[in-house]
């Protein structure tokens, strides 16, 4: 029946081309239109639309599928599929961009260890080529603000405002929570504006570019990426150096808290020692 | 022509003879020079406070030399390049070239800082001590007070002198005064408004704060002290209980040569442990603060530890606001409560404390021997409960930091604090009341029984016994006579009733030889000293 039946249907059609078509006729060449016409359709969709999986191989970069073999390894438990986020375990990575990936992964905040109130810094997971990968990846899958390229802390010698200005920003944006002397400070339920004794340039332009952990963003419409650079260079230069005078030791640069304890541990106590060796001479 | 002898060895007797002639100096001298002081190291604790006050005349007069106490704007053009062409007042401006530019001007302005905080910390040992021996007793009540006020003076020297530099930690600090004043029901708005000459901050209060910081409060102090002083010469200095000292009479050294010389001595170690610790650490560092803006606040923005106790109780005051409708309506704030009636309570309830505990023990004489602390639980207690008081609200004004560094939530730090607070002084009341009572009962114990001297003895019917060392003389059964306490140590190791041979004194290696042990000469010629055992 297969075989023989369009040859016999053919043969109907070209029998029958001349006489007027007859009802039955009409409507089957209206439906032979139509389906033909949805199979033209729907063909050149087909070939011209992107797939649903196909898609993916084709346009990652190779180092962002290095990236994504990392991602599908490390990361995908808390942040799914593509980076589209779990609910009430990791948020969506979908325009994060590369430089909140180089901050947290570079500095060993992510992969976090358990769900807390804020990723601990530690020794880092992925080593930098590694980072640069999953960096790339994520950039890849929404886009999303980078760390620029050249440098990121200002030449003193030939911008000697720099210092100042960047001081002055420090203060009025970094303090209230990173502490006058950058030794960092608490904030509610357990939250906390880590120390800035040792972050380099780069993680210092990413995390106030993205806003890691409980940071507010300050994007380049609040802070240009030229004030950005003087708040590190005054960081850089101020706080990092050590360029401080008075002493040997800043005791930790927490404030007064420091201070008191100096007086009792050092002062008091090498003072009663003193008064007991001299009441001990009579 | 003969030539003139001068015998040099007669020079200062023909000197002092020919002063005495004309200034009758010599009786009154004798007097002084001759004046018996109680040696114990406890009571050189008082002399921190009256040596590192002297060092912060010394050193508060240097940096007056370059402070400028004026609210001017000025734009800063100094050697500190992370300041450069920042706006700020004369007064911080001065501060910083007194740091930077002066030479030795850093040293000498953390010198004067560390002093201030060294004066502070051993008013409040001095006051520890002279509270838990009871030396606050009639008839020294009114020096007790006059230490107080001290202390109440101190705070204040030492606020306004945080405030002085003009830095953003400081001008914090005076915003929160300026808050503090601001609770005062009716009158608080006025009293701000006629300080800070105006709204807050103002361009007065630098130069209020000046004088007040140079010349009323330290001349106020200044006579406080010489008042302290004089009294503590007029009524003579309390001794401990022991051997020949009685209510009646001073055992000790004159104050003239040895006395004087280690006073002298102290007040070397004193001045050298503040130059020490203001050459080594940082304190205030005033450059990194800024000039002070009242939208920069830092975290880790504290008082001074002397302050911080008001800090904490304002940051543990639940939020209770109290609304009173009379006319327009006042308010309470919730910080009305720690800061003014907290303060109020901190010193008057101190200065009342020796009439108080008069009242209650019914006891009218005069006291100048001290009293053990452990001889008197109540006022231990007492002192414990005020001490662990200060403690939970001092730390609670270093909450933030101590959150953070020690990985704290700082909800959690405030509710450790007000539950704390409630909780832990009646508690340390009653352990202290229970530690002082069992200290009493084995002193008591010791004198009815004698030293533990460690040796079990096996009787022949198998029995076993300790064998005590008995302190004084002994029945007819060999059991001890029951010794009355005398108020002093007890001893309660063997070797403190000799039973090793005497130590070798000396600090790093022995610089005095061993005592001559003394012979009895019933015995005959030298015996050697045997370690004492069980008898078999």
């Amino acid at each position: 029946m297969t075989s023989d039946t369009p040859a016999r249907r053919r043969g109907r059609v070209f029998s029958r081309r001349r006489g007027a078509p007859g009802r039955a006729r009409r409507r089957l060449g209206a439906a032979v239109r139509m389906l033909a016409a949805l199979a033209l359709a729907g063909g050149v969709y087909t070939a011209f639309t992107p797939g649903a999986f196909a898609e993916d191989n084709v346009q990652l970069s190779a180092v962002a599928q290095e990236g994504k073999a990392l991602y599908d390894t490390s990361c995908i438990s808390c942040h799914g599929r593509d980076g589209q986020g779990v609910t009430e375990r990791g948020p969506s990575l979908i325009g994060v961009g590369s430089a909140s990936v180089e901050f947290q992964v570079g500095t060993g905040r992510m992969p976090m260890t358990r769900q807390e109130a804020q990723a601990e810094e530690k020794p880092p997971q992925f080593d930098k080529a590694q980072t640069e990968q999953l960096a790339q990846y994520v950039q890849e899958l929404g886009g999303g603000p980078e760390i620029p390229d050249g440098p990121l802390v200002a030449d003193i010698d030939t911008d000697p405002e720099a210092l100042a200005r960047g001081g002055e920003l420090f203060r009025v944006n970094c303090t209230s929570c990173h502490g006058f002397g950058g030794g960092g400070g608490a904030l509610s339920s357990g939250k906390f504006a880590p120390a800035l004794h040792d972050p380099t340039a780069e993680e210092l332009y990413a995390a106030m570019l993205t806003g890691p952990q409980n940071m507010p963003v300050f994007g380049d419409n609040q802070l240009t990426p030229e004030q950005k650079k003087q708040i590190i260079t005054y960081i850089k230069f101020q706080l990092q150096e050590e360029k401080d005078p008075g002493g040997l030791f800043n005791l930790g640069r927490y404030g007064p808290s420091t201070e008191g304890m100096a007086i009792f541990l050092v002062g008091i106590t090498l003072l009663v020692f003193t008064s007991l060796w001299i009441a001990g001479k009579s | 022509m003969k030539r003139r002898k001068i015998d040099l060895a007669q020079a200062p007797v023909n000197f002092a003879k020919g002063a005495d002639d004309r200034f009758q100096g010599a009786t009154p001298l004798r007097g002084l020079l001759n004046k018996v002081f109680p040696d114990h190291w406890s009571f050189l604790l008082g002399e921190i406070a009256l040596f590192s006050f002297i060092v912060l005349l010394g050193s508060g007069v240097f940096l007056t030399l370059f402070f400028d106490p004026s609210m001017k704007e000025v734009a800063y053009d100094g050697e500190y390049l992370a300041l450069k062409g920042t706006m700020m007042s004369a007064a911080y401006e001065s501060s910083l070239n007194l740091s930077f530019e002066v030479r030795g001007g850093l040293f000498m302005r953390q010198m004067h800082h560390w002093a201030a905080l060294l004066f502070m910390a051993s008013i409040l040992v001095h006051m520890a001590r002279v509270f838990f021996t009871g030396a606050f007793r009639k008839p020294r009540e009114i020096n007790w007070v006059i230490g107080v006020l001290l202390f109440l003076l101190g705070f204040f020297a030492g606020f306004t002198g945080y405030s002085l530099p003009d830095d953003g930690l400081s001008g914090t600090g005076l915003r929160i005064a300026s808050a503090i004043m601001l609770t005062l029901p009716i009158i608080g708005t006025w009293l701000s408004a006629s300080i800070f000459g105006g709204e807050f901050p103002g361009e007065l209060i630098i130069g209020r704060f000046y004088i007040a910081h140079v010349l009323l409060i330290p001349g106020i102090l200044l006579a406080l002290i010489a008042a302290h002083l004089g009294i503590v010469f007029k009524q003579k200095h309390t001794q401990w209980p022991g051997p020949l000292r009685t209510n009646e009479n001073v055992v000790g050294e004159r104050m003239f040569p040895r006395y004087a010389m280690k006073q002298g001595g102290f007040f070397m170690a004193v001045f050298g442990v503040i130059a020490l610790m203001a050459g080594l650490f940082q304190i205030n560092p005033i450059w990194l603060f800024g000039p002070y803006r009242a939208a920069e606040v830092s975290s880790a923005s504290q008082p001074d530890f002397y302050v911080m106790f008001m800090d904490g109780l304002v940051r543990l005051m639940p939020n209770w606001q109290i609304y009173i409708p009379i006319g327009n309506g006042y308010s309470i704030p919730p910080m009305f409560w720690p800061a003014v009636v907290g303060l109020g309570a901190l010193f008057t309830l101190p200065m009342a404390y020796p009439w108080l505990e008069a009242r209650k023990l019914k006891d009218k004489r005069s006291h100048h021997l001290l009293e053990r602390p452990r001889d008197n639980p109540e006022r231990v207690g007492i002192g414990m409960m005020a001490f662990t008081f200060f403690m939970v609200a001092t730390i609670s004004g270093s909450n933030d930091v101590i959150s953070d560094k020690f990985h704290i939530s700082l909800n959690a730090m405030t509710w450790a604090g007000r539950i704390g607070l409630l909780i832990l002084p009646p508690l340390a009341y009653y352990i202290s009341v229970r530690i002082c009572l069992g200290l009493q009962q084995h002193d008591r114990q010791v004198l009815a029984h004698g030293v533990e001297t460690g040796i079990i003895k096996r009787l022949p019917n198998g029995q076993f016994v300790e064998i005590h060392q008995p302190l004084g003389p002994v029945d007819d059964h060999g059991h001890p006579i029951p010794l009355e306490y005398a108020g002093w140590v007890v001893p309660k190791k063997m070797n403190r009733i000799g039973a090793l041979a005497p130590a070798i004194k000396g600090f790093f290696f022995p610089v005095e030889k061993p005592a001559e042990i003394p012979v009895s000469p019933a015995v005959g010629g030298a015996v050697k000293r045997e370690e004492i055992k069980s008898g078999r």
